[in-house]
């Protein structure tokens, strides 16, 4: 007698299983990305460097006290001005000779920094100060840095400084990194970030 | 000849299903590559600030998180209201942050660790002190690239 062929098993099934591995997954896993304000904290000194002797035209003073309020060059200022305040005080240029600047657009206030290059902006916390108000601030400064960067890249290049730094940093950009490179390079040594950051009072 | 014989039922033959679960185990094995776990389990208060000068942190492998905020109310009574730190899904002292960053540095590959960094994920009201103590000891521990997770949003929310 000829063997009759086994039946063969329903397949329709099998996509269920597969479906329901499936579907917990994608409610399990999450895909975060964080956000966040990016800094660079100074390597702690060693012992013999000297600090360099600053005029006190080229410092910005932030202080920030225990009730959150804002003390910038020694006057009580609202959070909001203070993006403004910072970027008039960066472009200011009032230096002469060798120390001019002939990018920046400020008043050339003579009290006010040299140029961007010798311009520190200095923040002094208290211990209970709260994180919220420090990031605002830090947020707002950042922001001054990066709406000069910003003009400057689009007057010589036309793009956005932030456009050209997330490019560079891209791996998959395909244009070209040295040039794009040195660009960045040169509009961050226009306004380098030298924000400093003192030990918190108390 | 007899063996080619086609049946003259007329009806056409039923969609094989058996490819189906393939398809599916492809999406499947295509997700599981492509997403991380989340890591921690979080036992303190986090409500991250807003901000909007921010940057987006792809590389996950390269990022060590450190947490600090008020435990969360499950947590409270065993440890208290005061702000602590967070590392690794237990609770931890200002002092251990730098063992921890050496421990970091020593699971990944030595080309890598000069592109490192370390996100802070801190309550809104922490107290400026809890964070400067870390701060100075990621400076000790030469961690130097750190970044302050926030949401995004209006920066005035934050005084509220």
């Amino acid at each position: 007698m000829a063997k009759r062929s086994a039946p063969e098993v329903n397949a329709g099934s099998m996509a269920d299983i597969a479906f329901l591995l499936l579907i917990f997954f994608l409610v399990t896993t999450t895909i975060e990305t964080d956000r966040g304000i990016s800094r660079k904290l100074p390597p702690i000194p060693v012992d013999d460097i000297v600090p360099p002797i600053i005029k006190q035209k080229n410092i910005f003073t932030v202080i920030v006290n225990r009730n959150n309020d804002l003390l910038v060059e020694d006057q009580l200022m609202d959070l909001k001005d203070l993006r403004k305040a910072a970027v008039e005080f960066l472009d200011n240029g009032g230096g002469v000779g060798a120390e001019a600047c002939d990018y920046c657009q400020g008043l050339k206030d003579p009290a006010s920094s040299d140029n961007p290059d010798k311009a520190i902006i200095s923040l002094v916390n208290d211990r209970q100060t709260k994180y919220g108000t420090y990031i605002s601030v830090q947020n707002e400064l950042v922001g001054a840095y990066n709406i000069l960067r910003n003009r400057e890249a689009q007057r010589l290049y036309n793009m956005d400084y932030s456009v050209m730094e997330k490019n560079f940093n891209d791996p998959n950009y395909n244009g070209n990194k040295v040039a794009l490179g040195k660009h960045v390079d040169e509009i961050q040594n226009m306004y380098p970030q030298k924000l400093s950051e003192a030990e918190p009072k108390n | 000849m007899a063996k080619f014989t086609k049946k003259m039922g007329g009806e056409l033959p039923a969609v094989n299903t058996a490819s189906l679960p393939d398809i599916v185990f492809m999406l499947l094995f295509f997700f599981m590559v492509a997403t991380v776990m989340r890591q921690n389990t979080l036992m303190i208060q986090n409500k991250l600030p807003f901000a909007d000068q921010v940057e987006k942190l792809d590389k996950k492998d390269l990022v060590m998180y450190i947490y600090a905020g008020k435990p969360s109310p499950r947590y409270q009574q065993k440890y208290g209201t005061v702000a602590r730190i967070q590392l690794n899904d237990k609770f931890a002292d200002v002092s251990e942050v730098q063992q921890f960053i050496y421990a970091e540095r020593e699971s990944k590959r030595e080309e890598l660790i000069p592109y490192l960094t370390t996100a802070l994920k801190v309550d809104v009201d922490t107290n400026m002190g809890l964070v400067s103590d870390i701060k100075q000891e990621l400076r000790k521990a030469e961690a130097l690239k750190i970044n302050y997770t926030t949401r995004i949003g209006e920066v005035a929310k934050n005084l509220e």
